[in-house]
This record gives C-alpha cells, sequence and structure tokens, in this order.
C-alpha cells in the first residue's frame, strides 16, 4: 500500500563513503583481554590482586632471606612482642612468627594452587564429559554427582583424613575427592546451554569436526565460568586446611600451616593476643582478597551479571 | 507430588546406604579397638566373647556388616567405644538441644540482619550503606568462623565480661556461640537478597508502580520486597551445611556439648560406631532439608513445578 501523503522524493539516499564502511574502531580484542580492560577499572579488584601478588611474593622469598627457620627454637624470646628482631613477635618456643606464618602461607597457597588445578582438570572434563556424551553415561555420572552433593564436603575430608596419616598430600588428596563437584555440575549446565545454541549448529552445518566444536566452539565459551569458580575454590580449600589444623585433624606442629599457627595462637590468646592475630590477619586478607578478585572477574568476564 | 517426595525419599535411602557401606568398610580398615589390650588378654575366653559381642566385633566383617545395616534400619547404631555401655543413638540425642539451639539462633540472627542489609543495599543501591553491606558481606564469608570465635570470646567474653566465654549452664552461654556461627550465614543471605532486589528493582512492574503514585514505601514492601524475598529459601541448604561445620569449630571453642564438640571428640579418640552415627545423622539430616527447601519453594512459587507439567 503507497502512503499518499509521504512521497518517494522525500528521501534521499545517504552516501557512505567506502573507507567509513570498513572502518574499524579498534582491533579486535579477546575474551581475555577483554576482561581484562574491565577489571582494570575495578579498584577493588585491582588492589586485591596487588595485595596478593605481594603475599605470594612474600610466601616465597621472606622464609628465604630471614635469618631465622620455621622450626628452630630460641628459649631467650619465647613469646617476644613484635620488635625490630621478630617482625611478627615469637611463639612459646621462641619461634620466629614472622618466618612462621609465611611458611603458613606457602602450605595454603599450595593447597590452593593444588585445589584450582584439580578443578581444572578433573571439574571441568568431567562435567564436560557428562554433558557432551550425554544419555546413559550422563545420567550414571551424575547419579554419582548427587551422592557425593548429600553429604557435606567436610565431613568426608575428614572421614577421608582419619583413614590416612596427617600431611599436606593426605589434605590434599581429601580435597580431590569433593572439591571438583562444584565445577563439574557448573561446566556441565554450561556446556549443554551451550551445546543447542544457533552457532554450534552453524559450525555443524559448516562441517566442523566433534573434537574442532568442543575445542574451538564449546570450551572457550566456558572459559568465563571457569575461571569464575576456580576464584572460589581456592579460598574453599585455604579454609578447609585452616580448618581441620584448628580443629586438630589437619596438619601438626611443627609444620607451620596458617591453620596450626591460629591454633597454636588461640591457646594462648589469653596472655600473647598477637601469636593470634598475626596469622589470622594474614588468612583473612587472602580469602577477602580472591573473593574480591572473584567478584571483579565475573563482573568483568560476564558483563551481563553486573550488579 | 507424592510420587515425586516418594522418588526423592528413595534417593535419599539409597545415597545414605552408599554413605553407610563407605564408611562402614573403611572403619574397618582402621587401627583401634574399645578394649585395653593387656586388660582383655587376661580375660577368660567367654568374657572376651561377651564383650566383643556387645560391641559386635566377633563376627567376621561382612557379616558384621549385615548385622550392622540390619540394626540400623531398627534404629539401632551401635555402642559407642568411648562413652562406656551407652549406645550411639543415645549419645547423640544427648548432644542434640544444644547445637539444635545454637544453630537455630544463628540462622534466626542470619535472617534478620541479612535480610534487612540486603533490602537496603538493594534500595539504595551504590550508598554507604550498600558498600558497607558488600563489605560485611565479603567479610562474613572471608573471616573464617573459628577466628570469629575465638576473637569474640576473648573480646566479649573475657576482656569486657559481658558474656560467659563457654561452657552450657544457662541461656546467656548459647549468644555468643550462636553469633560467632552467624556471621557467614548473614553474609550469604544479604548478598543473595540484594542480587535478587536488584534484579526484582530492574523489572517493569516496579516502574509501574511508581508511575501509579503510591508511596516509596509501598513499592518497597508491596512489590519489591515481596518478590524478591522467596529465592532466599533457597540458599538455606547451604546455609545449614555452614552451619553444621562451622559448629565442629565453634562448639569446642565454647565448650559446648553439642554434637559438633562430640564429632571431633570421638575422632580424635577413634570412637568409630558414633562417627558413622554422626556422618549419617549429618547427611541424612542436610538432604532432608534440601528435600524441604525443594517441596516449600514449589509452594510458595506457583512458577516453580517439581514434576514435569502437562505443558511440556
Amino acid at each position: 500500500m503507497r502512503n499518499e501523503a509521504i512521497e518517494d522524493s522525500l528521501f534521499v539516499k545517504v552516501k557512505v563513503k567506502a573507507e567509513e564502511k570498513e572502518h574499524i574502531a579498534a582491533p579486535a580484542s579477546g575474551m581475555i583481554a577483554d576482561a581484562w580492560l574491565r577489571l582494570r577499572k575495578n579498584k577493588a579488584a585491582v588492589v586485591a590482586l596487588f595485595i596478593l601478588i605481594a603475599i605470594i611474593l612474600l610466601a616465597v622469598f621472606a622464609p628465604v632471606f630471614s635469618k631465622y627457620s620455621f622450626s628452630d627454637t630460641d628459649y631467650g624470646s619465647v613469646f617476644a612482642q613484635p620488635n625490630a628482631d621478630h617482625i611478627f613477635g615469637a611463639d612459646q618456643f621462641g619461634r620466629d612468627m614472622w618466618v612462621r606464618i609465611w611458611m603458613g602461607t606457602r602450605i595454603s597457597l599450595m593447597i590452593a594452587a593444588v585445589a584450582a588445578v584439580l578443578d581444572l582438570v578433573v571439574g571441568v572434563l568431567y562435567g564436560a564429559v557428562s554433558a557432551l556424551l550425554g544419555g546413559r553415561v550422563d545420567a550414571v555420572m551424575q547419579r554419582i554427582i548427587e551422592v557425593l552433593v548429600g553429604i557435606p564436603h567436610l565431613i568426608i575430608v575428614i572421614l577421608f583424613l582419619m583413614a590416612f596419616p596427617a600431611g599436606v598430600g593426605t589434605i590434599i588428596a581429601a580435597l580431590s575427592i569433593t572439591g571438583w563437584v562444584n565445577m563439574a555440575r557448573l561446566v556441565r549446565a554450561e556446556i549443554l546451554k551451550l551445546k543447542s545454541q544457533e552457532f554450534v549448529m552453524a559450525s555443524q552445518v559448516l562441517g566442523s569436526s566433534k573434537f574442532y566444536i568442543i575445542m574451538k566452539d564449546l570450551i572457550p565459551n566456558t572459559v568465563g565460568v571457569i575461571v569464575i569458580n576456580v576464584m572460589f575454590t581456592i579460598p574453599n580449600a585455604i579454609f578447609t586446611e585452616a580448618f581441620l589444623s584448628f580443629i586438630g585433624i589437619g596438619l601438626a606442629e611443627p609444620q607451620a600451616s596458617l591453620g596450626v599457627l591460629i591454633n597454636g595462637g588461640y591457646q594462648v590468646l589469653q596472655n600473647y593476643p598477637h601469636v593470634l592475630i598475626f596469622p589470622a590477619v594474614v588468612i583473612v586478607l587472602i580469602m577477602v582478597c580472591f573473593s574480591v578478585l572473584g567478584d571483579g572477574l565475573r563482573d568483568a568476564m560476564d558483563p551481563q551479571m553486573r550488579k | 507430588m507424592v510420587k515425586y517426595i516418594l522418588k526423592r525419599l528413595l534417593f535419599i535411602f539409597v545415597t545414605l546406604w552408599i554413605i553407610v557401606t563407605c564408611t562402614f568398610f573403611m572403619m574397618k580398615q582402621l587401627p583401634g579397638t574399645p578394649f585395653d589390650a593387656e586388660r582383655f588378654s587376661i580375660m577368660t575366653p567367654a568374657q572376651q566373647e561377651s564383650m566383643l559381642e556387645m560391641y559386635g566385633l566377633n563376627d567376621p566383617v561382612p557379616v558384621q556388616y549385615v548385622k550392622y545395616i540390619g540394626n540400623i534400619l531398627h534404629g539401632d547404631l551401635g555402642t559407642s567405644f568411648s562413652y562406656v555401655n551407652q549406645d550411639v543413638g543415645s549419645v547423640i540425642a544427648g548432644r542434640l538441644k544444644p547445637s539444635a539451639l545454637i544453630g537455630l539462633q544463628a540462622v534466626l540472627i542470619g535472617l534478620a540482619i541479612g535480610l534487612v542489609l540486603g533490602i537496603l543495599a538493594a534500595w539504595k543501591h551504590n550508598s554507604g550503606i550498600d558498600y558497607l553491606t558488600m563489605i560485611l558481606a565479603v567479610l562474613g564469608v572471608s573471616v573464617p568462623n573459628f577466628v570469629a570465635a575465638a576473637l569474640l570470646q576473648y573480646y566479649i567474653g573475657l576482656k569486657w565480661g559481658i558474656l560467659p566465654i563457654g561452657f552450657w549452664t544457662s541461656w546467656n552461654c548459647s549468644v555468643l556461640p550462636s553469633i560467632a556461627l552467624s556471621f557467614s550465614a548473614t553474609a550469604m543471605v544479604a548478598r543473595f537478597m540484594r542480587t535478587e532486589m536488584l534484579d526484582v528493582l530492574d523489572q517493569d512492574y516496579i516502574v509501574t508502580a511508581r508511575a501509579k503514585g503510591i508511596s516509596q514505601m509501598q513499592v518497597l514492601m508491596r512489590h519489591a520486597v515481596k518478590n524478591s524475598i522467596l529465592p532466599v529459601v533457597t540458599i538455606l541448604g547451604p546455609i545449614v551445611v555452614n552451619l553444621m561445620t562451622g559448629s565442629l569449630a565453634v562448639e569446642n571453642i565454647y565448650s559446648i556439648p553439642g554434637i559438633g564438640s562430640l564429632f571431633v571428640d570421638c575422632i580424635k579418640a577413634n570412637d568409630y560406631p558414633v562417627i558413622m552415627g554422626i556422618t549419617i545423622f549429618y547427611a541424612a539430616f542436610y538432604m532432608l532439608v534440601v528435600l524441604l527447601v525443594d517441596l516449600v519453594y514449589s509452594m510458595i512459587d506457583p512458577r516453580i513445578r517439581l514434576t514435569k507439567g502437562k505443558e511440556d
């Protein structure tokens, strides 16, 4: 139907310059670069990142450059208050708290690193396989997960620790039974969602192999979920170790994990609060920084979720 | 609906059975008997036999397993190793009340403070109270509960002497542990409520409500809060897990005769029957809470259907 009031002559074709048509305002940036750009604007996350880097550096180098070792006793400086010699004071055997705290941080960070790797390898693989194979395999794999989710994780870890001698290796092994479950569920849900989307179908129609689709279409699109979940697994692992050591079934003296140190500090809290306060501050700082950084990464990688 | 509940209950039973089986055979591998080796060796064979009988240790392991499962079905969890002559059921039952009271109070504190903070934070988005809530939410999940409990005990209990530092003599004793346990619950609720409510405040019907000209208070209470408070039910499961595990440390710190401290004591004493009993109890309780949450949520939110409806 023609509209009498508006005539065709009223319309003029806009001239578009050929070079402007193909003009690219900025080079295409990948997901990681994109996320980094957005993360940089989040002041809290950047501060958290720098504090974490500082903590990691201290954990690696502070014990090396100190004249004390974490297990050397010195009965001349029992319960020394923080001073120039002992920056964080000393404990009931005169051991230097500065060195012990950074040794403890080493253990915490090591457990965190292993938990993260485990999450990435077992969790992602389990979730991806479950989602991609589907059918009966998926059903069986999901039932296994449902049983694992049925008991609080910490209870499984505690039962496991009873059966094996306490040590960093045992704690890591115990965490590996349950640590990856959340990741597996998230990755499975994400891949199931992606699998039915048009771009995957387009890729199939264009003749991509199954392997190519998994590597190029599915996994890159789940990176956001994976990275964010790892950032929340890490503080959980650190907390679990400290918690177990605190209630006395994790690591034990003379090893210095943050949980052992807090337990030792708690015993003498009434008279020497500094023995508790310093390791407690360090663990809180680590947990806060990971959680702030995790939030920042979530906002950066999934801008729609931003609140 | 009934079919769905039965299906879920059946799954809970199967899960419990798997848990019982795994822990049973694991415990059998561990060293330790309830007997003092020296005193046990000077008993007559008949006495030894009757002692073993009492703890169910006189049969080969597979027979013990079958008997154990049979006993559990009758509600008999065996005899404690460390609490002499007491059966596990009564040991656990005797410790139930303090844990239940502290847990319940912690949930109530968490809900009350968490909801108020979450609502205010979302309503005054990007204001001082919003930042304060977010800081508290991060701290609440980052400060380990045993550190919070130790510091509360030291400052409020010991230095300022306002509340008892521990033990279980009056209701006052339950205040500090409840507060210590409630931090993470408060943080989880506040954060969840804030996110939910920001979502709701973005909806068109809030704009409509404002356009109608009703007061801000009415928009908040009748439209925003009412629509965002329901999903909070769903985080009850994670909160319960948090309280259970938290109670292991907090009850120890405050010397409270609850299930958490019993569990830790029995682990240190290698009291396997009680450890198994508490594991079963924790798992069953947690799974029932999750089931209950699902049921309640489907009842209060008609959009959620547990069973497949006719339309799909």
